[in-house]
């Protein structure tokens, strides 16, 4: 049996049921992601400045184009394949992971490992067992740990007279080659509220909120950070409604997290792991919750292995940031239960209509 | 249909259990597709003229075949049986009308992969002459065998879309508590059950009361009605005043109406896997098998005709008719105004479940309950299929719970024991995974292929297994034979050399008594011998029996071949399992005649001399040194 037959048929006419469908394709769901990311892209350049916005252009263009060379390769019609959108996905999921102002090779670097090796050579959309976006996240995490951490200093925490930077500078920060002027105006780089807070070794957490100036500007896990990780719920929150995905992986994973978070809290002392609102707020929490988390073609597949596979990544996101030598887990954390989701596939599986209880993926075929 | 009689409308068990009125259980997945259902109703069922010609398949159902008793020529009245039921699984096809039995053979028939069947041509004469009809007045006082005989006798098979014999499924012995009728009608576009509701609910009423009545007055009788049929829904509360009859709408959803989802959505049980309906006590009729059933009975009217609805945008009139079972479907559609220029597709059944039928030849049957002619904008071809994201929204959409994801993953893999492990043979093909599929992915086309070469698998299996098996018990048979000649030959070799041994060393009188026991050992293969030329006379004249048998039938089935014109190539194949026959026969007579004879000779033979041991054909004697 082949696909290219039962597709061939089809418009051939002597199609078979349905004759019917809902309209939807896979080019809108991606559509509908990229919409939803809009607030939290929003927040990243309202506290940021330009370079999210610069990330997401480098990281685009390097994605249709390794896409483009990639389908080519394969021998595939690229339109076909460039109009479901998955590439442009993957680009802005990079583009906002990646610290604004990062030098263009890097976001280059990423959504390039990204689509050719963590897609493609796996066969292509569909096909890949890890999340394209965070291995090439990884990737230049692992491999230029300085650029890759460092991220400017939101807005609320510039000092009187300093000032995002505009288009230009930020051009020119993040293509050093389009200026000779020597010693062009570095942007202000500001620790993280989770790397200041992994930082913390001897303050309570209250003390900790009142001195440290990334908390005092901000409400509840950070200035700026906080916004940015309520634009990206908010854009969770569409996609639920609009039903692209189920609530059962983002709801496990910050239920796990949350309920770590406020066992470990240990009533705020010197060696407490961290508020619940810095935990939720803070890093790539919503992010990695309702764009990553929600990745179908890496995930379980059942309600029920995504319930356990969303759980698991919210319990690695809370131990890696906690013990672990990174202050953020997600894209750790979803890689590792990436490896875990076929497994988690084979003892999910829904009771089917008719039967008492649900199988096993592995259960042997009955043979009378 | 005249107002049930008196009787029908008594209440129908005084041990009726109260259920609380209006529950329902949850239905997982489910889609809502446009129901496009208005088109076809805006006119009362119409009832078309006469076609020409009338092809009648004698397979309208699930089951054996029926066997034509007419020949060509014949003059029939209407609704008289032309086809008999072949077996229990089958039901007989009346004519739909008076006419002539033109001709018989292998015509095109609704059929997905556009596949001819047997079907009897019958040319009306146009003056609708019916048979003599038998009906039960009071259905009341008949007694349930004599009603399934009825139902049995009148060709009735489900209309709902698989036609499987209602006899049959009536006639289960398990216990029924509740009864079921399925009025839910869940796919888009098709309204016959509907306006059938609305115009013939009297008919309906007597017949949900004859099945009742079958079945021992079960504890609860349910009418599953969506809710978006207000009109059928009034008319059949009204008719069903004063009945335990009970109706309950819900809420719209694809595929409510299927067997197994409605029977959840009512009453919360589940029929297990592999298991039918009756197991849990459940009985389901569709409710235009139960208006036919009420005909049957009430009026002696067996099945010749149903309510199809023909609609579509590439159709000017979609409208309802009471179409005659054989009625071309290019005839139907002519009177709606089908237009092929609009796409040219024509659908047999709804968007959902319906197949694609190209030859507007062939006739509509029993379960044919939609022809749906939709234009090229309002169900373009599906763009070609991309990969698989596993979104789920099928797993979402599908009511059995299943994976489609997974099952496609596996299916395009052709991982059999997976597919299994997945509960593939739960798939009730509904289609609503990949009505919602993204990547129009034709999902159920694989779920159907996989099926099919699962089962192919099986039987070869099944099949290998009986050949080993076979290959096993003749090895061993073997294995015994030669076991068995060795102990003879064992036995004898001591028995000579019991008997030398004692004429040379011994006197006379010390060798009588092993001699007398050779003589005995002698006297017993000859017994041996006398019983086994018997016994291989009788295998061989049942082995002439068998031959003739089949020499019988290949006669019958070739001279039928030449009879009905079959193609060369077929009746070659034909002639040639004739001649094997005739050579098989020739055979085994050849072989009876050789046996008795040589049997008889040797009965001679016994009678002149009684030393067995002298006949020549005594195998011990030969090997005997």
């Amino acid at each position: 049996m082949s696909l290219i037959a039962s597709s061939g048929s089809r418009s051939s006419g002597l199609a078979t049921s349905p004759h019917d469908h809902d309209g939807r394709n896979t080019a809108w769901i991606m559509q509908q992601v990229l919409l939803a990311m809009l607030p939290g892209i929003v927040a990243l350049t309202g506290f940021f400045g330009w370079g999210t916005l610069l990330n997401l252009m480098i990281a685009c263009a390097t994605a249709v184009a390794c896409e483009a060379a990639m389908v080519a390769l394969r021998k595939r019609p690229i339109s076909f394949y460039l109009r479901d959108c998955s590439a442009l996905v993957t680009a802005m999921l990079i583009a906002v992971t990646l610290p604004p102002l990062a030098p263009f090779w890097i976001t280059v670097i990423a959504t390039g490992v990204a689509i050719v090796i963590a897609k493609h050579l796996y066969g292509g959309l569909g096909y890949n067992p890890f999340n394209p976006a965070m291995v090439g996240y990884v990737v230049v995490l692992i491999s230029f740990p300085v650029p890759v951490t460092a991220w400017p200093a939101p807005q609320p925490l510039l000092a009187s007279g300093q000032e995002l930077l505009g288009l230009w500078e930020s051009l020119y920060t993040v293509f050093p080659f389009l200026t000779e002027a020597e010693g062009h105006i570095d942007a202000v780089t500001a620790a993280t509220p989770l790397d200041a807070f992994k930082h913390n070794h001897s303050l309570m957490v209250d003390q900790f909120y009142q001195t440290t100036p990334v908390f005092t500007h901000g409400h509840w896990a950070g200035a700026g950070w906080e916004w940015v990780n309520l634009g990206f719920l908010a854009g969770g929150l569409y996609l639920l409604y609009r039903k692209v995905f189920t609530w059962h992986g983002p709801v496990a994973m910050l239920a796990a997290l949350a309920v770590l978070a406020i066992v470990f809290y240990d009533s705020g002392s010197s060696v407490s792991k961290g508020p619940l609102t810095l935990h939720l707020l803070s890093g790539g929490t919503m992010l990695g919750a309702f764009f990553i988390v929600t990745d179908p073609v890496t995930s379980a597949v059942s309600n029920r292995g995504r319930l356990i596979y969303g759980a698991l990544i919210g319990v690695l996101i809370f131990v890696i940031r906690s013990w672990g030598n990174y202050p953020d887990a997600v894209a750790f954390a979803v890689l590792l239960m990436n490896f875990a989701a076929p497994f988690i596939d084979y003892y999910t599986l829904p009771r089917t209509y008719g039967h008492d209880k649900p199988t096993r993926a592995t259960r042997p075929p009955e043979r009378e | 249909m005249s107002a049930p009689s008196p009787s029908a409308n008594k209440p129908l068990s005084a041990s009726s259990v109260p259920i609380p009125t209006q529950q329902l259980w949850p239905v997982p997945g489910g889609v809502h597709p446009p129901a496009n259902k208005r088109q076809s109703l805006q006119e009362p069922i119409c009832t078309p003229p006469l076609p020409e010609l009338l092809i009648v398949p004698l397979q309208q159902h699930i089951g054996n075949p029926a066997t034509p008793i007419v020949s060509v020529g014949d003059v029939v009245a209407k609704g008289q049986l032309i086809a008999a039921p072949d077996g229990a699984l089958s039901v007989g096809v009346h004519a739909p009308t008076s006419g002539t039995i033109s001709a018989q053979g292998d015509y095109p028939v609704l059929h997905p992969s556009g596949l001819s069947g047997p079907c009897i041509l019958l040319s009306p004469d146009g003056t609708e002459r019916w048979t003599e009809r038998r009906a039960i007045a009071d259905y009341a006082r008949a007694t349930p065998a004599e009603l399934l005989a009825v139902i049995r006798g009148a060709g009735i098979a489900g209309l709902g879309g698989a036609g499987f014999p209602s006899a049959v499924k009536l006639g289960s012995p398990l216990p029924i508590d509740t009864l079921i009728i399925n009025a839910v009608e869940c796919e888009p576009y098709i309204t016959a059950d509907d306006i059938l509701m609305r115009e013939r609910a009297a008919d309906i009423v007597v017949g949900i009361q004859i099945l009742a009545h079958i079945i021992g007055q079960p504890a609860q009788i349910v009418v599953g009605i969506e809710d978006d049929k207000p009109e059928a829904y009034e008319t059949l509360v009204a008719a069903c005043a004063n009945t335990t009859i009970r109706l309950v709408a819900f809420p719209a959803k694809y595929p409510s109406g299927g067997e197994k989802q409605l029977i959840q959505r009512l009453t919360g049980r589940e029929v297990s896997s592999g298991k039918i309906p009756a197991e849990i006590g459940v009985l389901c009729h569709n409710v235009a098998t139960v208006y036919s059933i009420a005909r049957a009975i009430a009026h002696g009217e067996p099945q010749i005709s149903r309510v199809t609805t023909v609609t579509g945008a590439a159709c000017t009139q979609p409208r309802n008719y009471d179409v005659l079972l054989g009625t071309p479907i290019r005839h139907l559609l002519a009177l709606s105004g089908f237009n092929a220029d609009g796409g040219g597709k024509v659908i047999v059944g709804g968007p959902m479940m319906g197949f694609a039928q190209l030859n507007l030849d062939a006739p509509v049957i029993k379960t044919t309950n939609c022809l749906l002619a939709p234009s090229f904008a309002e169900m373009p071809p599906l763009p070609p299929a991309q990969a698989c994201i596993r979104c789920g929204l099928c797993a979402q959409a599908c009511p059995a719970s299943l994976l489609p994801q997974q099952l496609f993953w596996y299916s395009q893999a052709g991982n059999h024991e997976r597919l299994q492990a997945h509960n593939l043979f739960d798939c009730i093909e509904c289609g609503a995974c990949s009505y919602v599929c993204p990547s129009h992915i034709p999902l159920v086309q694989y779920y159907r292929a996989s099926k099919g070469e699962i089962r192919t698998q099986e039987k070869e299996r099944i099949s290998s297994d009986l050949a080993r098996q076979r290959f096993a018990q003749h090895q061993q048979r073997l294995a015994r034979q030669q076991e068995q000649r060795e102990v003879k030959r064992a036995a004898r070799r001591s028995e000579l050399a019991g008997a030398t041994d004692s004429h040379s060393t011994t006197t006379a009188t010390a060798s009588a008594q092993p001699a007398e026991d050779l003589i005995q050992a002698a006297a017993r293969r000859a017994a041996q011998k006398q019983a086994s030329p018997a016994q291989q006379i009788a295998a061989l004249e049942r082995r002439l029996v068998a031959a003739q048998h089949l020499r019988d039938t290949a006669h019958e089935k070739w001279l039928a071949g030449t009879v009905d014109h079959l193609p060369t190539a077929q009746l070659d194949s034909l002639r040639a399992t004739l001649e094997e026959a005739e050579l098989r026969l020739q055979g085994a007579r050849n072989k009876l005649n050789a046996l008795s004879s040589d049997q008889n000779e040797r009965l001679r033979g016994q009678d002149d001399n009684s030393n067995p041991t002298t006949d020549p054909r005594n195998d011990d004697a030969q090997e005997s040194p």
